[in-house]
């Protein structure tokens, strides 16, 4: 392919992926906050309310505490965007532009690499505020890391092991490998089944659900930005423009990390014809999972929220990778 | 009506700030958050930090002590910003005038660190959370 025509594509990708994961993003967090609205049988802002929320911020003045280290302080959101914007590429260059080897050779380990960078990047800005209810939600943000990590990289390798080992004895031998480029793992759950209907497939996915439940500091895991604990924690001295990418870097994070569960676990969004609605479906499943555990839970403890990580979800996240590996 | 100012009519963030309170107002404005009058259909959130709101909720008589951290929490609060003050208590301290320890109403404090700032009065002891609201709402169309 020539050069000039990657760029282009590049350049369609990056673009699609920015506004567009912006604007499904926060539309999903309107798509939360009226469900969650219509559960407490109330009604709920109406449909513009996520855009007015970050153009009112985007106005308001930024207050930089006296005893904060400015240039973390300020730097700190912007990383966050720029991670999550780069890995939604990743996600969206591979369904828009699908091709069994398309993709490079790392792609999951690269998503999953940018994918931690908010979080670290949320608590890179929380410690250079200077303020003591910002450091204990920085210390908690970094339990919480350490606690979800664990079996979200156990579950991920499960599934790709489960894609592997679901293609037929007859395919050629290179379509057979564990592999991490997304283009392949697309082909091989297009040909050869989804990873999420197999049974090492299924313990992953609930794994890797409540994984991504936690990454999106939703409850019961929104420790880190408890409102009335700790005066909303990490994000307390952040206000108007850097409020706003904050808020749009949690929106998008909305749309990727369940569109990366799509990819990983039920064979991507495919946008020919009729396919376009099962897509539509399969990340609305998704959300409405995420808004429902988030309705019906109470917040936990750190040390709750580490016990349950490494344990259960550990074990269960284990179970999978040996189904796997033995072709379940 | 330019583009900031119907952002910012349309997504008041709330911070509640007690002055030494008898707490009636307060739970009044606990009832405006409840599903009966929910306010969040007018996109009001109630946040937990001062920096991220745009309406402060100043409730009770300003003693002393709450006088020193009013004058913070404003100066915190990122501009533009609308303070109402609820109650009888925050508009003119009513019955507790003449005590020892008053320290002016709200909106004099207020007008120490900022004189042009935007409050709006909500009386009633304590007000109807459908005051509250109304309140609310009249002080973000005279912006």
């Amino acid at each position: 392919m020539g050069e000039d025509k990657l760029l282009i594509r590049a350049v369609i990708a990056f673009a699609v992926a920015f506004f567009g994961t912006a604007f499904v993003g926060l539309m999903s967090t309107w798509v939360d906050r009226k469900v969650t609205a219509r559960v407490q049988a109330r009604v709920g802002p109406p449909w513009y309310q996520p855009f007015a929320d970050f153009l009112k911020l985007m106005g308001k003045e930024t207050l930089i505490p006296e005893g904060s280290r400015r240039t973390g302080f300020v730097i700190a959101p912007l990383v966050g965007l720029a991670g999550i914007v780069l890995a939604s590429c990743l996600i969206w260059y591979n369904d828009l532009y699908p091709n069994p080897r398309g993709g490079f050779v790392g792609d999951l380990i690269v998503v999953i690499y940018l994918l931690v960078v908010p979080s670290i990047a949320l608590m890179m800005g929380a410690s250079a505020s200077g303020n003591p209810l910002a450091a204990l939600g920085a210390s908690r943000e970094m339990k919480l890391i350490l606690a979800y990590e664990l079996p979200f990289l156990i579950a991920m390798v499960a599934a790709i092991v489960a894609a592997a080992a679901g293609v037929s004895a007859t395919a050629p031998a290179e379509d057979a490998r564990i592999t991490f480029r997304f283009g392949s793992l697309l082909h091989q759950q297009h040909v050869y089944g989804v990873v999420a209907w197999k049974l090492s497939g299924i313990i992953a996915f609930i794994v890797a659900l409540l994984c991504i439940h936690a990454k999106l500091a939703f409850v019961p895991f929104d420790i880190p930005e408890a409102e009335t604990e700790i005066a909303s924690g990490v994000i307390l001295e952040y206000s108007g423009p850097l409020l706003a990418v904050i808020k749009l870097t949690r929106a998008m994070m909305l749309f990727t990390l369940p569109a990366l569960l799509v990819v990983v676990f039920m064979g991507g969004f495919v946008f020919e014809g009729i396919s376009i609605l099962w897509a539509i479906l399969k990340y609305v499943g998704i959300l409405v999972a995420i808004i429902l555990i988030k309705n019906t839970n109470p917040r936990l403890r750190i040390d709750q929220a580490l016990k349950f990580f490494w344990g259960p979800m550990t074990i269960l996240a284990i179970v999978a990778l040996v189904l796997a590996v033995v072709g379940w | 009506m330019s583009l900031a100012t119907w952002a910012f009519k349309k997504s008041p963030w709330v911070y509640h700030v007690g002055t030494a309170a008898c707490n009636n107002c307060d739970i009044e404005i606990l009832d405006c958050l409840t599903p009966r009058f929910d306010i969040e259909r007018f996109g009001m959130v109630l946040v937990g930090s001062p920096r991220h709101a745009d309406v402060l909720l100043v409730s009770g008589v300003c003693n002393k002590r709450g006088a020193e951290r009013l004058r913070d929490v404003y100066r915190q609060t990122a501009k533009p910003c609308a303070v109402l003050c609820i109650g009888a208590c925050a508009i003119t301290g009513e019955m507790f005038r003449d005590s020892y320890y008053f320290d002016g109403p709200p909106d004099r404090i207020i007008k120490e660190v900022d004189p042009n700032a935007i409050i709006a009065y909500v009386p009633g002891c304590p007000p109807k959370p459908e005051a509250i609201i109304s309140g609310a709402i009249k002080a973000l169309s005279v912006l």
